[in-house]
């Protein structure tokens, strides 16, 4: 493509600027072609620069001066703004983000999209998939925030992530806590580290009781069966019960088991002696269990603390320490389409007789992948990844909308204090300009990057 | 390892063979390949399942009463899919202030989509076509301008607008995102101006067309696809976006994104107002999106490295 001048065009035009008068004729001689005057270029031309003029080169160069000035614009102060950017407790939580932004986001969602691109390579539906996951890219981060807001609520009951994360939690190994499971004032128990113990020893060879209260009938997991007393057990087992000392419309015997009385089952029970831990058992669905394996002695009965403890609830997802973390998988979620549809056209591109010449000569499928799928999609990856660093390093949105106001101060990223310092309620406009500036001097290594690529490409 | 061991050790039966073993190790490898194929299957399933579950998230939550909403997930509506109500929406219709900041929006989004366009495109085809001293430097120029963070604009564009008065005017937030906006538009055209054919240009102008007769008459027909890209693009930025309106119009002025936010102060209070009103939102871009699903992604991809 002859259209735009390589480097030798450009070097002949040596930077001077667009003279209407004498571009005339030098165009006209250089090209020797029938083409239009050159001053018809700058009315073409004249609405865009006049728009770069005054939205981009002047602010930048009008923010770069504005930096060096205090909040108000009256005093000038030198280069205190960057000083306080740098010490300032606020910005300083903003600067440590953005770079956990900077290093995990682009990295994250650059390899969910390969993951992506590759798998859908040889899935019919591939174009359903793709509309699927691209979709986000469509709508604004304020609604992706909102969305991710409702994911995110801490109550199981509403969130989404914290319901999936308790099932999962639940089935895996179902929690049978009783937190509000307690003995009675009267009975032989004495609290010991969150659990409950026997106040006097037992002994092996014994059948020990203990009764709780507390639990009502409707917490009672199905397979719990009606108490029964244990049979005492050899000369290494100490056996025991524990059940529910309540009879539902009165009566029962207080510390004894009753007919109706129901057992406790999977309660852990554990055999102390001299403050260690020498064996472990979980009730049956009678309340029943055996400590076996004990030398004969007398030993402490006592309920571990993980049977009264609250059920699991899930992650905090939007508290300080995961807030970050929770806010770049929202981002995932927005991206990875991005990514995705990206990647999939540079595999599109691989010419097949290189991974067919692998396949060949017998390299498994991950070898294929590795050795060549990938080297020869790293300049797509990087294009990617780059695209990606300098959206993250801009963030702004979705940090605003999806953390709580009481956790904005350690969800902040650069973006978002830059707004807030000079709009959101700071009135410093100068900072602003200062963290404006910080944040154009993080994208100008992108420029080069783009600015090469650009001319290497139309070389 | 090396690749090498590994393919001396499974060479003989990776090699084609039609003689021998062939037919059996095709078997064993299509019963694999089915197998692996319905795995991936699956997994590709679980993932899309993953990525609505979201949005149908916050759509069922737009249709259920806040009472609802804060006693139990959205996902209680597969037993009581009684709890289903329009009335969020309806309340939402009968709010003058989200209406309005729903038709500012439109009034924000259409100009500048139109302006962004149309200016890109004069300067585009110069860019492309035409010769004058410097292009190429002012071109690079244009390039470096995709990454520049709009942060930079906000304060120097919020002191000149407070002194041409037009400061939280819907005026203000329009010019803003076509300066914006103009980098990657312009080059996004040029580039695939510059791609049309030499001889098409040249011949129109043999036949003495004047240069903006070749811009219209051929140029822009041309660029069809690119223009609707761009369009797109564009149309969805400036929809989307909230920190611009944010610095740049006042509650009267503002776009559904600026009303919406200013509710989430109050988010479990608000929730039927948000879910609602974000849902709305989204309907105008998830239209756009569906419709011209090519087109949009070609501008995205377009601005890779922005």
């Amino acid at each position: 493509m002859a259209i735009t001048g390589g480097p030798e065009g450009v070097s002949g035009s040596g930077g001077a600027p667009p003279d209407t008068g004498t571009g005339e004729a030098t165009a006209a001689a250089k090209s020797g072609r029938l083409g239009p005057p050159s001053w018809l270029a700058l009315v073409f031309l004249l609405p865009a620069l006049l728009f770069l003029g005054a939205y981009m080169l002047y602010p930048i160069l009008f923010s770069i001066y504005r930096s060096l000035w205090d909040a108000a614009g009256t005093q000038f102060i030198g280069f205190s703004n960057y000083t306080e950017m740098f010490t300032n407790a606020s910005t300083f939580v903003a600067l440590r983000n953005n770079v956990i932004w900077v290093v995990v986001a682009p990295i994250v969602v650059t390899i969910a999209g390969l993951i992506f691109a590759v798998l859908t390579e040889r899935v019919r539906w591939s174009t359903a998939f793709k509309i699927i996951v691209f979709m986000p890219m469509a709508i604004s981060f304020l609604a992706s925030g909102v969305i991710f807001r409702l994911v995110y609520e801490q109550d199981p009951e509403s969130g989404l992530a914290n319901a999936v994360i308790t099932t999962v939690q639940d089935t895996v190994s179902p929690s049978a806590a009783f937190p509000d499971a307690r003995p009675r004032p009267e009975a032989p128990l004495a609290e010991a580290g969150g659990g409950y113990e026997l106040a006097d020893e037992a002994a092996t060879d014994e059948a020990v009781l203990v009764p709780l209260v507390g639990v009502q009938s409707d917490e009672l997991p199905e397979e719990a069966e009606p108490a029964a007393a244990a049979e005492p057990g050899g000369g290494d087992t100490l056996t025991g019960t524990v059940w529910v000392d309540f009879t539902r419309g009165g009566g029962g015997e207080e510390g004894a088991i009753d007919a109706s009385e129901s057992g406790l089952p999977g309660m852990e029970v554990q055999a102390v002696s001299g403050g260690q831990v020498v064996g472990t058992a979980l009730t049956g669905p009678d309340g029943t269990f055996e400590l076996t394996g004990l030398e004969e002695g007398t030993y402490t009965v006592r309920l571990a603390a993980d049977n009264f403890t609250e059920p699991y609830n899930g992650l905090t997802w939007l508290g300080p320490t995961l807030i970050t973390p929770s806010i770049i998988g929202a981002y995932l979620w927005v991206w990875a389409g991005f990514a995705m549809v990206l990647i999939a056209a540079g595999l599109a591109a691989i010419p097949r007789e290189a991974l067919e010449a692998a396949r060949v000569d017998g390299a498994t499928e991950w070898q294929v992948f590795r050795r060549v799928t990938v080297p020869l999609l790293s300049p797509v990856l990087m294009v990617v990844f780059v695209t990606l660093m300098i959206y993250v390093l801009k963030i702004f949105d979705l940090v605003f909308i999806i953390a709580p106001g009481s956790v904005q101060r350690d969800a902040n990223v650069l973006a978002l204090e830059m707004w807030r310092v000079s709009f959101g309620g700071g009135n410093d406009q100068g900072l602003g300009s200062a963290l404006a500036v910080f944040l154009l001097a993080l994208v100008v290594p992108a420029m080069v990057f783009q600015i090469r690529r650009f001319r290497r490409e139309n070389a | 390892m090396s690749t090498r061991e590994d393919t001396a050790a499974v060479d003989p039966a990776a090699a084609p063979d039609p003689g021998q073993g062939a037919p059996q190790s095709s078997l064993a490898s299509r019963i694999v390949s089915r197998l692996g194929s319905g795995l991936l299957q699956a997994v590709l399933v679980l993932i899309a399942v993953f990525w609505l579950m979201p949005t149908l998230g916050l759509f069922i939550s737009s249709l259920r009463s806040p009472q609802d909403n804060s006693a139990s997930g959205w996902w209680a509506v597969l037993t009581e899919p009684s709890q289903l109500t329009l009335e969020n929406y309806a309340s939402l219709l009968d709010n003058e202030g989200f209406v309005a900041s729903f038709f500012n929006t439109v009034l924000i989004t259409v100009p500048s989509t139109v302006l962004i366009v149309v200016i890109a495109a004069l300067a585009a085809y110069a860019f492309a076509w035409l010769e004058f001293p410097g292009r190429d430097w002012l071109f690079l120029g244009v390039v470096g301008l995709l990454v520049v963070p709009l942060q930079v604009a906000l304060v120097p564009i919020a002191q000149i607008y407070g002194g041409l008065g037009i400061y939280g005017s819907i005026l203000g937030v329009v010019l803003f995102h076509v300066g914006y906006g103009l980098p990657f538009a312009i080059f996004l055209l040029r580039n695939f101006f510059a791609a049309i054919p030499r001889d098409l240009l040249e011949a129109a102008r043999m036949d003495g067309g004047r240069e903006f007769t070749i811009f219209r008459r051929v140029i822009l027909p041309l660029g069809g696809p690119a223009i609707a890209s761009l369009a797109i693009f564009q149309f969805l930025w400036v929809w989307n976006d909230l920190l611009v309106a944010l610095v740049f119009a006042d509650a009267q002025n503002q776009p559904m994104t600026k009303a919406l936010q200013s509710e989430m102060r109050q988010f479990g209070a608000n929730i039927d107002v948000i879910s609602s009103g974000a849902f709305l939102s989204m309907v105008v871009p998830l239209l756009v999106f569906f419709a011209f699903q090519r087109y949009f992604v070609q501008g995205v991809m377009a601005g890779a490295v922005k």
